[in-house]
């Protein structure tokens, strides 16, 4: 223990160290003011981003309860980043609450369980990190009070969360009694795909798993709660709740089920076909601009799973690659999104129409984060997708090729349908021309500089390449 | 690094300097400049290239530079040319130039028409120079995008409806393109070693022949919607006739060509044996393109439809002259692409000019437009002879060639193909010279047509640099097919191996 404990938890006591200033902010300087606690936290996070960079090694804790690894610290940052764009993009939102600092206090400790999870070497740290990140994420889904949809969305959330859980721990109990254990490394030897009961228990597994990724048919509940939470939190949940599942289903599928290869390769396909296909299909016809980011998250989602059925560090590269990309273009998107429903209350891509003649800048934003969503080049996101397509197409399997390369251009007709709003449709009174706070376009150039960087230079994946 | 990263190199820097730049003035001028020196440096490259040829450098890919973009996946950033990618670069920097000079009268968002045409020129010149399918891949997309913003922001008509088909539809080409190629890249590791895009390594691989027959379809017909193969040429009568002038002269005169030149370097090329396989299917729709295009281009009363439904009709030359698999048909499709990119681009032109000043585009409209602006009116006829196939100019010789490689086959189907083709030249003659007729001669309809202007410094400049390169390659052909052949021989020397395999 010693200095190890502080070194190899210095995420989670970075996160926690900054809810306790949270709370003793709460107790002792109630009338400290939004936008005072605004810079405050956004500071302390932009450290806590530094401190995840710094000395990150490989080691255990708690008896192997707790592992970490460069990679999971690399993961771990890439989530930080995403909380330190959500909370600078959450300024004008952030003036119409009165409890801003629960708000912080909610998203932190819902990173904290991710964090957890993402650690967890035990299926039951792993269920105490799930639960730990869900419980916080239905009360934010639930955060702005005076909106209906927004209370239905997190009873939506709780509901559904509480009901994968369940099945996830049916699961887990038929592991344990299969195996007796339920430790990652004692079990990945334990497991065969002879003994039809632990596929089953897999199965249910991967299922409460499918649920958090929002996977068809496990999706239901996403795009009212999409639609219906405030748009920080809809940016959270659609990258980063979803890229901390990933990282940990990777772990989860690359060690200890590994001798399952064959069954869930299968699965995997299965799911991320029917995924994008089905969530591109609610796309089409979405108009509310939060409920087709939903869906167009699912297809996203259906696209790592793509990536992760390789099966090996280059598959396991790329989708950390495609998520770190994945969540610059999204919360470029969310941010302007995030900015004119807080200023103007307009959440319709039509209200989106003629834009670019008043707010250029934000138009171009919205544009790059657009295209690079749907993968377009030269965008980042053209890389990330070719890669996860690439990583796949080592297996041969054709027919995956094909339905994920088909999909591409169906999902690219939503995506030009809000191109089109801002560039090309006329409009008598377009939203009106804003001057945006620093702190927005801080985010927004930071997402923006991702898009545009990340793929031409290589340097990033070539540093995620070499963590493993 | 060396002289050819230049030529994409300098798009991406003067696309930059374009955003930098003040008012419409400003951003015009430094388009032009910036578009003069990219033909001042396709020139230069070409200057070398036959320096080096001359020098007795045979090697099939002159001018390599190779770097490690992504080295895990077998992504390389590797560039080279031969003889048919620089004709395809002096092509698109010839029509870059001429649409940038076409277009100086846009005032609506200035800067982001120049930004994205540049964009678009981008796309083609590292798409032409690029050696690895990756990077081929990422600039054949990179030119998709800028279309459907040109069309739909600059559009006239149904410009919505034609930018997103068009974008829908090319997209959906390089899916199946994307398809094709991941296939190629998880056979390429069948003879041991890192799976690779590499096209010269990917050359020397023999992909198995039932991997052959699955992939080449996706491949070539991916190709084939950006050069309008029959069945999937319906984005580009609309796409045509709705762009700004400039878009459709990028349209026609370059990325038709992207088609026809991935057709060639990567569908036939890697996969050799199954482009034999399917070289009959390919003939049958390139006589339906041919014969489909002519025959639709009659019945049209609407300029621009004409212009695009006779570049189906001549792009299905094109596929003909690939699908013979002879060189000299095979030399012929690349001067036609050369040829059709140059009198596409210009007949666009003229009939954007027209449409400037007459505000329509109907031939039932106009009539006598010869006597009010002659310098038009020349332009227009010298742009219908071309495409009718005058000899003298580039449209006869590189029709001419296709149709000589191709009575080089001598069995009865491609006699018969060989005769479809041919004869769909009367057609073309019949609807080139009516609508000639209508436009250009006769009484004067309209009375305001009467004060209306002959053409502007940048129209007769943009339309005197097409002229001269399409009666340059129309009186001295030697110095295109020169170029070509080296290129086109390693291409059948490839073909011909598959067919002793065979």
């Amino acid at each position: 223990m010693g200095t190890d404990f502080f070194i190899l938890m210095k995420s989670e006591l970075s996160l926690a160290i900054i809810l306790f200033v949270l709370i003793f902010i709460k107790v002792f300087r109630e009338d400290m003011s939004n936008a005072s606690l605004f810079r405050l936290v956004n500071i302390l996070l932009l450290l806590n981003l530094i401190v995840g960079f710094l000395c990150n090694s490989k080691g255990e804790l708690f008896g192997g309860m707790f592992r970490t690894d460069p990679v999971i610290g690399f993961e771990k940052s890439i989530l930080n980043l995403g909380i330190l764009l959500i909370s600078l993009q959450s300024l004008e939102w952030s003036k119409l609450q009165k409890h801003f600092a629960e708000f912080y206090m909610l998203l932190l400790s819902t990173l904290l369980g991710m964090f957890f999870m993402m650690s967890s070497g035990n299926f039951l740290m792993f269920y105490l990190g799930l639960e730990l990140s869900t419980i916080p994420l239905a009360a934010l889904s639930s955060f702005d009070f005076n909106k209906m949809k927004s209370s239905e969305a997190g009873m939506k959330l709780i509901l559904s969360s509480a009901f994968s859980s369940a099945i996830l721990l049916f699961g887990l109990s038929i592991l344990y009694g299969c195996t007796g254990t339920l430790e990652f490394n004692a079990l990945a030897p334990l497991i065969s795909s002879v003994d039809h009961l632990q596929l089953l228990a897999f199965i249910l597994i991967f299922s409460g798993f499918a649920f958090k990724l929002s996977t068809v048919p496990f999706h239901f509940w996403t795009a009212d709660v999409y639609e219906g939470s405030p748009v920080a939190v809809t940016a959270y949940l659609s990258v980063v709740s979803k890229a901390s599942v990933i990282f940990i289903l990777l772990t989860v599928l690359y060690t200890v089920f590994r001798n399952l290869g064959a069954a869930w390769y299968d699965l995997l396909a299965i799911l991320a076909v029917i995924s994008m296909t089905f969530g591109n299909l609610f796309a089409l016809r979405q108009d509310n601009i939060k409920r087709l980011l939903a869906f167009s998250s699912i297809t996203q989602a259906a696209y790592l799973l793509v990536g992760i059925t390789e099966g090996s560090i280059l598959g396991w590269s790329s989708v950390i690659y495609f998520i770190l990309i994945y969540l610059c273009s999204n919360f470029a998107l969310f941010g302007v999104v995030s900015f004119v429903s807080a200023r103007y209350n307009k959440e319709m891509i039509a209200d989106y129409k003629g834009f670019y003649a008043t707010n250029p800048f934000l138009s171009w934003v919205m544009v790059l984060a657009l295209f690079s969503l749907a993968g377009i080049p030269p965008t980042a996101g053209f890389f990330g997708k070719l890669f996860l397509l690439t990583s796949a197409a080592t297996k041969g399997n054709t027919l995956l090729i094909i339905f994920a390369s088909l999909n591409m251009v169906a999902s690219l007709y939503y995506y030009l349908r809000v191109v089109k709003a801002i560039f090309i449709d006329k409009n008598e009174n377009p939203i009106e021309k804003t001057p945006l706070p620093l702190s927005l376009y801080l985010s927004l150039g930071v997402c923006i500089a991702g898009v545009l960087m990340l793929g031409i230079f290589p340097g990033v994946f070539q540093y995620i390449y070499k963590l493993f | 690094m060396n002289s050819l990263f230049l030529i994409v190199l300098w798009p991406a820097l003067s696309a930059l300097a374009i955003l930098l730049c003040k008012g419409a003035k400003q951003v015009r001028t430094a388009s032009l400049v910036a578009s003069a020196i990219q033909l001042g440096l396709t020139l230069y490259i070409a200057f070398e290239y036959y320096t080096l040829r001359r020098a007795g450098d045979h090697s099939p890919f002159m001018m390599q530079s190779n770097l490690n973009w992504f080295p895990q996946f077998g992504i390389s950033l590797h560039m080279g040319i031969d003889g048919i990618s620089l004709a395809m670069l002096l092509l698109t920097s010839v029509v870059v130039l001429c649409g940038v000079l076409v277009s100086w009268n846009i005032s609506y968002l200035t800067k982001e028409f120049y930004f994205l045409l540049i964009l678009l020129s981008m796309g083609a010149y590292g798409f032409f120079i690029s050696l690895d399918l990756f990077t081929l891949f990422f600039f054949l997309e990179l030119a998709v995008i800028p279309k459907f913003m040109l069309i739909g922001i600059w559009g006239s008509g149904r410009k919505e409806y034609a930018a997103m088909k068009l974008a829908l539809m090319l997209m959906g080409g390089s899916a199946l393109i994307l398809i094709g190629l991941l296939g190629v890249y998880f056979n390429s590791h069948t003879s041991g070693g890192l799976p690779t895009f590499d096209l010269l390594k990917l050359s020397v691989v023999h992909i198995p022949r039932n991997a052959q027959h699955i992939l080449f379809p996706f491949l070539f017909l991916g190709f084939g919607v950006f050069t309008a193969i029959f069945p999937f040429h319906t984005w580009a009568p609309d796409g045509h006739s709705s762009a700004p002038t400039a878009a459709s002269m990028f349209l026609a005169g370059i990325s038709m060509k992207l088609g026809g030149y991935g057709c060639i370097r990567v569908a036939c090329l890697l996969m050799p044996e199954a482009a034999q396989y399917y070289g009959p299917a390919i003939i049958v729709l390139a006589c339906i393109a041919i014969l489909y295009g002519a025959f639709a281009t009659m019945m049209q009363k609407d300029l621009k439809y004409i212009n695009a439904y006779s570049s189906v009709s001549h792009c299905g030359f094109v596929l003909l002259g690939i699908a013979m698999f002879t060189q000299t048909a095979l030399i012929g499709a690349v001067m036609q692409m050369v040829s059709h990119g140059l009198m596409t681009a210009l007949f666009f032109a003229v009939i954007g000019m027209l449409y400037e000043r007459t505000h329509t585009r109907m031939t039932a409209d106009m009539s006598g437009l010869l006597k009010i602006m002659p310098f038009l009116g020349t332009v227009f006829i010298i742009a219908g002879l071309c495409s009718l196939g005058l000899p003298g100019l580039s449209g006869f010789v590189s029709e001419m060639t296709i149709f000589m490689g191709s009575w080089q086959r001598p069995d009865a189907f491609h006699r018969i193909a060989t005769i479809l083709a041919c004869a769909s030249i009367v057609v073309t003659a019949v609807y080139i010279l009516r609508a000639a007729g209508k436009v250009l001669m006769g009484p004067i309809s309209n009375e305001h047509f009467r004060s209306l202007k002959d053409a502007a410094w940048n129209e007769k400049l943009a339309s005197v640099i097409l002229i001269l390169s399409i009666v340059l390659i129309g009186v001295a052909p030697f110095l295109l097919s020169g170029l070509i052949r080296p290129g086109a021989f390693e291409i059948m020397k490839t073909i011909a191996n598959a067919t002793v395999l065979n």
